[in-house]
């Protein structure tokens, strides 16, 4: 018996080839906080848009294969693996719970998440991050361009090399890059590691099963300098 | 001859430039001075063709009239009967367009909310999330999902009755928000997880999605994460309304809002607000054209917005095609915005009651467009609350008054016939005939 036919025994498995997204978003959303359905599997995703989206049940969620686009959209508690590649908007707008992609993300991924932890083991495409609102993102490859992009708040670990405009029109997110950067976007900074980003970083990697060491990142940050509209920065805008 | 002797030579008076008049000197002066363009709120101020340009014909022998007062004219609508499982239900065709809490005093939006809900319409949320206050005084709320998210979570999305992805709005189609410094206090840095007091600038694109096709997918991710409860509407500004509004119904729209150059904005570039965008009035006919094409028409419904104030204005709107209309200017002007009793106060701030636009400054003296709570303690919500329902019940009894004058026994049965056209150019816009004739520019001999 596979490790995977192991964990479909204990699960609730909902096969999207014989059963509609409608019925299984239903049912993963209809969840009370209490219920003992808490593994559930999802077989042959098929690169279907908006699965295990909006739910608020603190369950453990597998789909075993790739999702469309926003996967675990505006996820409020559950952990959802994706066992495959992610489209467009994986974890989008999240609150809480968590998402860990096991291959690569298309764009978007983690756009304006309010919180949770978003893992990619994989490469992240563009705007990585985007306008996050308090998430914290660990993206174990490389991150494309234009990636956290007037981020609010919450912590973008890169580990390989981030892409273009890192961080541009940046606000008060930390942005942590193990490799190399292509370009820092527009106010965004180098800034000087201190314990307490150090402590986070840590955290973070630990949580998403890195054995990087924080001492080998650079941390990047807003200048601060975009923040009142100033002729001066006309040439930033 | 001495000096005492030249004849009188007369002085030909000063002469302002048609091109460089006083306003547009005085615009200059202050770029120069500052190096920063004009920002204002409101919409377009310039003359434009407009609703006052068409006339209604009214019944006579041809056809009869229905008797004033006595024979029913209906009012209500309904939005969301395309896809939603819970469409919505107006009692009146005007609804209160979206405007932010940040932009407007917790004050003003429970006014609005208080005023709509007394003649059963809707209200929107704006870039900044949801308040309680609205929501609790909203019988019916719409929630907009903007390019920022701002306050955007799924809690408030559950709540809401219905959602209004918005891609553009009339004052700055293309263009994304802003809202200076003054208005960032505490409260509304913690709905939109800001710093306080930073000059707040939101996205022109959703972070998430470009284009017609991810707009479909991203529609479909709404629906599922509101059990295909609640209507979605796609706002727009009008540039190019038949495209626009073809690929918003192709992407899944159950109601299309459409907002003209006259509709208002919180801050925006006084040069963006006057020269980019199309009037109301050129953009409804293409997008009831747009909606005709597809075999749509009232099955999607049309919302128009920009620049309605009268009664005539709502009637003329639905007479061209929408379902219903929208207004956000003329609503805060009923709660309070430049009254002449607060002239001495718009002159101290070097303006005038009835051109009062600087409302990103937060200083309002009418306690509307303004997180200073001294100022926004200053608009009552019940009373300002009450004087928008009368006004919404104006508007609908002068829409009555005018549909029953044409014959029609609901608002939603005016129709393009009705009408007329006094210049060339609405004529051309609108395709009405113009007065007296059976032409409009175009159509052939």
């Amino acid at each position: 018996m596979s490790a995977l036919q192991k964990t479909l025994e204990d699960a609730v498995i909902f096969d999207l080839s014989q059963e509609k997204l409608r019925d299984l978003n239903a049912a993963l959303q209809g969840l009370e906080e209490k219920t003992n359905r808490t593994e559930w599997s999802v077989l042959n995703p098929r690169g279907a848009h908006a699965i295990a989206v909006g739910v608020t049940a603190p369950v453990a969620i597998t789909i075993d294969g790739h999702a469309g686009y926003y996967c675990a959209g505006m996820n409020d508690g559950a952990a959802i693996t994706i066992r495959g590649n992610a489209g467009t908007g994986v974890a989008e707008n999240m609150m809480s719970g968590s998402v860990h992609v096991k291959g690569d993300a298309s764009q978007s991924a983690g756009a304006t998440a309010h919180g949770g932890l978003l893992i990619i083991d994989g490469n992240a495409a563009a705007r990585c991050g985007i306008s996050m609102k308090g998430v914290n993102i660990v993206v174990k490859g490389n991150a494309g361009h234009m990636s956290a992009f007037m981020a609010q708040s919450g912590n973008l670990v890169i580990c390989g090399d981030a892409g273009e405009a890192l961080g541009d029109s940046l606000y008060e997110a930390r942005l942590f890059v193990k490799g190399t950067v292509k370009s820092l976007g527009a106010d965004c900074e180098v800034k000087e590691m201190t314990a307490e980003d150090k402590e986070i970083l840590g955290s973070l990697l630990k949580q998403a099963g890195c054995t990087e060491k924080p001492e080998d990142f650079t941390r990047y940050g807003s200048a601060r300098t975009l923040y009142h509209f100033h002729v001066d920065n006309a040439g930033a805008y | 001859m001495t000096e005492d002797h030249v004849p009188h030579i007369p002085q030909t008076r000063p002469r302002y430039s048609a091109t460089f008049d006083q306003q547009t000197i005085s615009e200059i002066q202050r770029a120069a001075a500052t190096g920063i363009y004009d920002i204002r709120g409101g919409g377009a101020k310039r003359k434009l063709p407009h609703f006052d340009d068409l006339l209604f014909l009214g019944a006579s022998v041809s056809r009869y009239p229905l008797e004033g007062y006595r024979e029913r004219c209906g009012t209500d609508v309904v939005l969301g009967t395309r896809f939603a499982k819970k469409p919505i239900h107006l009692k009146i065709p005007i609804t209160i367009a979206g405007m932010s809490f940040g932009a407007l005093s917790g004050n003003a939006k429970e006014a609005l909310g208080r005023g709509a809900t007394a003649v059963g319409t809707s209200t929107t949320t704006g870039d900044g999330g949801m308040t309680p206050e609205e929501r609790g005084h909203s019988q019916t709320l719409v929630y907009q999902y903007l390019p920022s998210r701002y306050g955007m979570n799924l809690t408030d999305l559950r709540k809401a009755d219905a959602i209004e992805v918005v891609v553009g709005q009339g004052a700055k189609p293309g263009g994304g928000g802003m809202l200076l410094g003054q208005k960032i206090s505490p409260r509304v840095a913690q709905m939109r997880n800001l710093p306080e007091g930073i000059d707040q600038r939101s996205a022109c694109r959703h972070p998430d999605w470009t284009g017609p096709d991810d707009l479909e997918i991203k529609i479909l991710e709404l629906r599922e994460l509101t059990n295909w409860e609640k209507p979605i509407y796609v706002k727009i500004g009008a540039s190019r309304p038949y495209y626009d509004i073809a690929l918003a119904v192709k992407a899944g729209a159950d109601v299309v809002v459409l907002d003209g150059m006259q509709g208002g904005t919180a801050a925006t570039q006084d040069v963006f607000i006057e020269h980019v965008g199309i009037p109301i009035l050129s953009a409804i006919r293409p997008a009831v054209q747009s909606l005709q094409d597809l075999g749509m028409h009232r099955k999607v419904q049309l919302i128009v917005s920009g620049g309605i104030r009268s009664g005539a204005d709502v009637a003329k709107a639905l007479a061209l095609g929408a379902d219903a209309v929208a207004i956000g200017t003329a609503a805060l002007i009923a709660l309070g915005d430049n009254s002449p009793e607060l002239e001495a106060e718009y002159n101290k701030l070097g303006t005038t009651a009835g051109a009062y636009d600087d409302w990103h400054e937060g200083r309002d003296p009418a306690g509307i467009t303004t997180q200073d709570a001294v100022l926004a303690a200053r608009l009552d919500p019940v009373k300002a609350g009450r004087r928008l329902a009368n006004y919404l019940s104006v508007l609908t009894l002068e829409a009555q008054a005018i549909a029953r004058a044409c014959g029609k026994s609901h608002l939603h049965n005016l129709e393009p016939e009705d009408l007329v056209a006094l210049t060339m150019e609405a004529s051309a816009m609108t395709q009405i005939p113009l007065a007296g004739t059976n032409w409009f520019p175009g159509k052939n001999f």
